[in-house]
């Protein structure tokens, strides 16, 4: 039986995003073992945090203040995860019922899977689009990390082979398509003033999180903000990362 | 704390951010507040690990061979050139200097 248009295309986007994600799971791998974990730990990460931003985050506190500043790490991760929550509620009614596929799709449920689906027009090619999307992710985000992880292990030294310059432009192209607007730019550069400042006054991990503080208060005023509200499926399909450029 | 302990309890947090989003009734989602908030954190806090991973160095700021490879990263992202090339990239200019100077 032949598939139809709505669904190849989801299929498409779904191979293109999920190729261009996963390259970049070696940079996360290699940059794991050289924060400190061990390759089975940078793996546990990948497998069962599943979420980019988070696992970069995790990595990037313990790589600057160690085991000490756990805690830190812990909170930075989960806090950049909150984002997953919102996208699981927009994902709710287009997964289904069945507690099982719910709970599957929950661990698929990040930014790129939430994307593509969204951007699809017909309730099957959003479902085909999520799950094409979060199976090629996760298989191709797993092996990748177990790769860069090997690479990064092999590498040694980490500031020689200027790994940790790549850290900051990860979460550069991390934070890159969500600079569109001039709240979030205004956001973006308060934050990075308030880390910087407090780095030297408190311990790592920690201007991290009080560079969040930012955000909630210009989230709850929303101050610079668009008159217009936004819809939860227009924030969701800002996001868009990898579908828009190669697909416009 | 050990890095197991450490991996377990934020991975399981991560984990449980996403199944929380399953169980909330869906007219939550109307409301633009909540949503809001998610995206500037996320802005927030990636602009803040950018800041602490290019001038972090321990407890103090330093300024070192990672700013100008920030700064080509950044013309690079702005170029449209895929992420894991802009990676290696920067770590590449990183290194380079390190090496010279």
């Amino acid at each position: 039986m032949a598939r139809s248009t709505d669904d190849s295309t989801a299929i498409r986007q779904a191979v293109s995003v999920g190729a261009a994600v996963s390259a970049y799971g070696i940079s996360f791998g290699a940059l794991g073992v050289t924060a400190g974990l061990d390759i089975w730990q940078t793996c546990v990460l990948s497998l069962l945090m599943f979420s980019g931003g988070s696992q970069f985050a995790l990595i990037g506190v313990l790589a600057s203040g160690g085991v000490a500043a756990g805690p830190a790490a812990i909170a930075g991760a989960v806090l950049l995860g909150s984002r997953n929550a919102i996208y699981a509620m927009r994902m709710g009614p287009i997964i289904g019922r069945g507690w099982l596929r719910r709970a599957a799709a929950s661990h698929l449920t990040i930014d790129e899977s939430t994307a593509v689906s969204t951007a699809q027009q017909s309730l099957r090619a959003q479902r085909v689009g999520f799950w094409w999307t979060g199976i090629l992710i996760f298989s191709g985000w797993n092996l990748s990390t177990l790769i860069g992880a090997f690479v990064g292990d092999a590498l040694g030294d980490v500031s020689a082979y200027g790994l940790d310059a790549a850290a900051a432009a990860a979460f550069l192209g991390l934070l890159w398509p969500r600079l569109k607007e001039l709240q979030p730019v205004v956001v973006a550069i308060a934050a990075a003033v308030v880390a910087a400042v407090l780095t030297p006054m408190l311990p790592a991990g920690l201007p991290v999180l009080a560079a969040a503080g930012v955000a909630v208060i210009v989230g709850l005023t929303n101050w610079l903000g668009v008159t217009q509200p936004h819809t939860l499926a227009e924030e969701v399909s800002a996001d868009t990362i990898v579908t828009e450029d190669e697909h416009s | 704390m050990t890095m197991w302990s450490i991996i377990i309890i934020a991975s399981l947090g991560c984990l449980a951010l996403k199944v929380s989003g399953y169980l909330v009734p869906p007219s939550f989602m109307e409301r633009p507040r909540p949503s809001r908030v998610a995206n500037l954190l996320t802005v927030a806090l990636l602009a803040a690990l950018v800041a602490t991973q290019t001038f972090g160095a321990g407890t103090e700021i330093v300024v070192d061979a990672r700013v100008p490879a920030l700064l080509l990263a950044a013309a690079l992202f702005a170029l449209r050139v895929p992420f894991i090339l802009v990676i290696i990239a920067a770590a590449a200019t990183a290194a380079l200097l390190r090496l010279l100077y």
